[in-house]
């Protein structure tokens, strides 16, 4: 398709969402013609009464009368729409066994639990060095078959990344799981399809689907402890941060900031927005972001403290460090 | 009375006589009293009506309101609350204050005109259901204005509704509010289908009742069994929040997705409850302004009767997404897609019809033209969201809201602006203008292409339902910037449409019978008298006003100086027994009052459960207090 949209569902960036496509379409044909077969009928229908030959009318008398044709026509058009419906009904259960043949043989897997209003990602390996903790943003590789374990810690959410497939809710006390076969490297977003409470707009995910190589290499990097602060200014920010109010929520792996009941920051600078898709990252939008987070998306459960600026610009130093 | 032979209706009493003893006995007291005393069907369904249509016109503000917030994307226009707020009001508004009574209420006028007979089957059942709603109404949209109405959408899924993360009293006022609604329309439901079933002219034999009657017993029927569902649902809901029993908790044991089944166990009927009193709208007008009678009559009843029964056997394609067995969804897809066959072949029926008659472009028709013209899209992109691969990407998109809003305004709010054009002149003796009115119909009909197809379009580049603003550079701008567009003209023909209601009240006097309609209905006087009709007419065919020309056949024998009905058998309507009627009473209105207390009250404590059912009992005992009965002399047929 001509949209290059990071968020559609005419993408076709992978297997489901180009299976979503083909259906799409099978579908919109058979309905396009069913809609103007009926507004076609209308409309001679219609116009037929216009003319001077005598209708069955009242005026006629002949009102309860009607004209044998239409018994047959009765018998067509039941014909058509049950032929028309069960192919439909065939194709998509069709599409659907094509979907489900992803699951398979999956080729990565990773654990996603949404809360409001941020995701929380795994990525999980027999081998317990070689996990991965990140938010909010997931990197796959291109061609490889992705199996996704979801829940949910509080309220219903739904995962939904329309360039790669549909949704999947994440639900308490449920595990539900995703099947995702992406074809295309690019950047997509996702977002929260079920409405989750007061900031259920701004709990987006970035997608990055990247080749094999630029995968390992992402792997590698988010693999490693954070680096440690060389400046005066990004040591006072780091001090701050893992002494005060930001480690009791947030993890930072290398450092005494083990807090897990907001994201993951070890590797916060290297991702493509600022709380789950609210802002793009860079200097600015971090700056408002620290200051005042109830500004940026009102009602999230990241307080507004209200750093002393020499503490903001120390936080936002260190912040930037997290690559 | 007793003693002395009754007065009754016949050959030798008829005319102005008749007349002014049937008033007298039809009449209720004047004044305030009176008026909440009221056990009139006509009176009742008008004030349905009335209320219905201003809930509509605050809900539809709210829509436009969050346009205002849509048209740009990162407006700031709406804090997250108030929008979060005004799409739950909106859609709980529409569905249980707007759509459900609005069609219950013109039913509640229109059926016992329809099939003949003075008054509704339980009239005081009608007049409390009534002061229920109104107080459900009233309840919800206080709350609202003092700041706790709620907030969770219309279908307020748990757990962000329960006890640990719907913080306030948001979820109970949603939970007290569909109690309200639910009482009301259960009884409401429970008198119309008596009426239909016990009360119609003798001679209208099932196979001769207007198709109107037949929507109206069928969504009766839908109302009985799908509302316990969700009324169930919502004591849970609110035994959870209130009491502390665990029935949505997983933590102890409890499901979530119980509430979803049981909410969609009634949510998907409903859509079918406010469809088919529209398709009862469609069959009348078609059949009065195409000049003749329904073409295949029988398979629009099959049709009515087979919708009522798959849309209990669909709930479940609202719940593709919570990742329920596959095998499962298939049932359910195909069920989803079964069910367009009825409404095609009704949909075949009527067109059938108009080709086959000589069509009269009057307002109502129009309306005809643009239901079909709009829901059929709505119809087939209902058939593209029940296949599971594609409902995975349009669920919870604004596809689905264009989806919606194409079947419920297309499908049942034109049809019902059609019907109201249709009958306001029965209901006011006077005809509304037909150059506003046609004027509001070209407006409100390309307002709402305009505001609702881009929506697919939205939907489809990424907007999910229930957020308060977009991204730039998605693609949304511009389909955003139309609705919102469409949506302001939408609003103006709807004032526009309210304005001629009004100036219409001085318009041109209708007559009994003003577009030579062949219904019952059209055989007494616009606005009809207290007992409807002097003498109960005899049906003879489908089309009785068409066939007997001259004078309609009539039965004699009906007290005059007592309310009485004449039943007639189920099936072959043949005349059964005389019935007394309900006078007017104030309990009805009592009963309803001590009810809306317990229930407002039970928000807050559960305790008021057990304290509010004292002053209920106390009203439903005077309500029911049995009364001596009158030796009779007389045989219960004449």
């Amino acid at each position: 398709m001509s949209f290059s949209g990071f968020q559609t569902m005419l993408g076709a960036d992978a297997l489901e969402s180009s299976n979503f496509l083909t259906l799409f379409a099978v579908f919109m044909a058979v309905c396009v013609v069913m809609y103007l077969l009926v507004i076609a009928a209308l409309l001679i229908g219609m116009w037929r009464g216009r003319s001077s030959r005598e209708q069955l009318t009242v005026e006629s008398g002949r009102h309860h009368e009607t004209e044998p044709a239409f018994r047959t026509a009765l018998i067509g058009w039941t014909a058509l729409i049950l032929v028309g419906l069960t192919a439909l009904t065939i194709a998509s259960f069709f599409t659907d066994r094509s979907n489900a043949s992803v699951a398979q043989n999956p080729g990565l897997t990773l654990k996603i639990t949404a809360n409001q209003w941020w995701w929380d990602v795994e990525y999980t390996s027999p081998d317990s060095s070689k996990m991965i903790r990140t938010a909010n943003e997931i990197h796959l590789p291109v061609g490889v078959p992705v199996e996704a374990t979801l829940q949910a810690s509080d309220v219903i959410h739904s995962l939904w990344i329309p360039n790669l497939a549909g949704k999947q809710d994440l639900i308490p006390g449920r595990t539900t799981d995703i099947q995702l076969l992406p074809r295309k490297i690019g950047t997509y977003r996702g977002q929260c399809a079920e409405f989750c409470g007061i900031q259920h707009t701004h709990m987006a995910l970035d997608v990055t689907v990247e080749s094999k190589a630029d995968f390992e290499k992402w792997v590698a990097a988010q693999q490693r402890v954070a680096f440690a602060p060389t400046t005066p200014l990004q040591l006072a920010g780091y001090r701050y941060v893992t002494t005060r109010e930001c480690s009791a929520c947030h993890n930072i792996t290398g450092t005494p900031a083990g807090g897990t009941i907001g994201p993951d920051l070890t590797h916060f600078a290297s991702r493509r927005s600022i709380g789950a898709g609210t802002l793009p990252m860079n200097t600015g939008n971090l700056y408002g972001w620290v200051a005042d987070p109830q500004s940026q998306k009102p009602g999230n459960h990241m307080p507004t403290i209200g750093l002393e600026p020499a503490d903001l610009h120390a936080v936002v130093a260190y912040l930037e460090t997290l690559k | 009375m007793s003693s002395t032979k009754a007065l009754r209706d016949g050959p030798k009493l008829t005319g102005p006589k008749l007349q002014s003893a049937l008033d007298a006995t039809w009449s209720r007291p004047r004044g305030l009293i009176g008026w909440l005393s009221s056990v009139d069907h006509k009176e009742i369904g008008a004030r349905y009506i009335v209320t219905a249509l201003i809930f509509l016109a605050l809900a539809g503000a709210m829509a436009l309101h969050m346009r205002l917030q849509l048209m740009f994307p990162g407006n700031r226009l709406m804090t997250p609350e108030l929008y979060d707020t005004s799409f739950t009001m909106h859609g709980t508004t529409m569905m249980f204050l707007f759509a459900v009574p609005v069609m219950q209420g013109v039913q509640i006028y229109l059926t016992p005109l329809m099939v003949g007979t003075r008054n509704m089957a339980f009239p005081r059942l009608t007049a409390f259901s009534y002061f229920v709603y109104l107080s459900g109404g009233l309840f919800l949209w206080t709350c609202h204005f003092l700041g706790f109405g709620p907030d969770n959408g219309w279908f307020n899924y748990v757990p962000l509704s329960g006890p640990q993360y719907g913080i306030g009293k948001h979820s109970d006022v949603w939970a007290q509010t569909v109690s309200f609604t639910e009482v009301a329309a259960l009884a409401v439901a429970v008198t119309l289908t008596t009426t239909v079933l016990k009360q119609r002219a003798p001679g209208m034999t099932l196979a001769r009742m207007p198709l109107f009657a037949w929507a109206t017993l069928v969504t009766s029927l839908m109302v009985i069994f799908s509302m316990p569902a969700v009324e169930l649902d919502s004591i849970l809901l609110l035994s959870d929040r209130l009491v502390g029993t665990q029935f949505f908790n997983p933590a102890e044991h409890g499901d979530p997705l119980l509430w979803q089944h049981m909410f969609w166990f009634f949510g998907h009927p409903e859509v079918y409850i406010i469809f088919l009193p529209a398709t009862g709208f469609i069959s009348e007008i078609v059949a009065t302004f195409s000049r003749r009678s329904l073409f295949g009559y029988p398979i629009v009843v099959l049709a009515l009767v087979s919708t009522g029964i798959l849309a209990f056997g669909l709930w479940v394609h609202h719940m593709f997404a919570t990742g329920l067995p596959r095998v499962g969804y298939s049932f359910y897809t195909a069920a989803s897609i079964a069910v367009s066959i009825p409404t095609g072949l009704q949909i075949f029926c009527w067109i059938a019809t108009i080709w086959q008659g000589r069509p009269r472009f009057e307002v109502p028709f129009l309306y005809i033209i643009a239901f079909f013209f709009t829901f059929v899209i709505g119809g087939l992109s209902g058939v593209i969201i029940a296949a599971v691969p594609l409902d995975l990407q349009l669920h919870d998109t604004y596809f689905i809201v264009a989806h919606l809003h194409y079947v419920l305004i297309g499908g049942s709010v034109f049809p019902l602006l059609g019907a109201i054009t249709y009958w306001y002149p029965k209901l006011t003796g006077r005809m509304m203008s037909p150059v506003l009115g046609k004027i509001s119909f070209w407006m409100i009909f390309l307002g709402f292409q305009l505001a609702f197809f881009p929506m697919h379009i939205s939907g489809m580049l990424g907007m999910p339902r229930r957020v308060y603003t977009y991204p730039a550079g998605m693609g949304l701008e511009l389909p955003n910037m139309l609705s919102t567009i469409g949506a302001f003209v939408v609003g103006m023909s709807v004032l526009l449409f309210v304005l001629n209601l009004i100036i219409s009240f001085g318009g041109k006097e209708a007559g009994d019978n003003p577009w030579d309609a062949s219904s019952l209905e059209w055989a007494t006087s616009s606005p009809p008298p207290g007992y409807n009709f002097a003498h109960i007419p005899a049906v003879e065919s489908r089309t009785p006003l068409w066939d007997n020309r001259d004078t309609l056949p009539v039965v004699y024998g009906l007290k005059a100086e007592e309310r009485e009905l004449l039943m007639t058998s189920l099936i072959s309507a043949a005349s059964e027994t005389r019935e007394p009627s309900a006078m007017p009473s104030i309990w009805p209105f009592v009963s309803a009052a001590a009810l809306a207390v317990l229930f407002v009250c039970s928000v807050f404590s559960p305790w008021a459960v057990a304290f509010g059912v004292v002053p209920l009992a106390v009203a439903l005992i005077a309500w029911f207090w049995p009364k001596k009965p009158e030796p009779s002399e007389e045989a219960a047929i004449a």
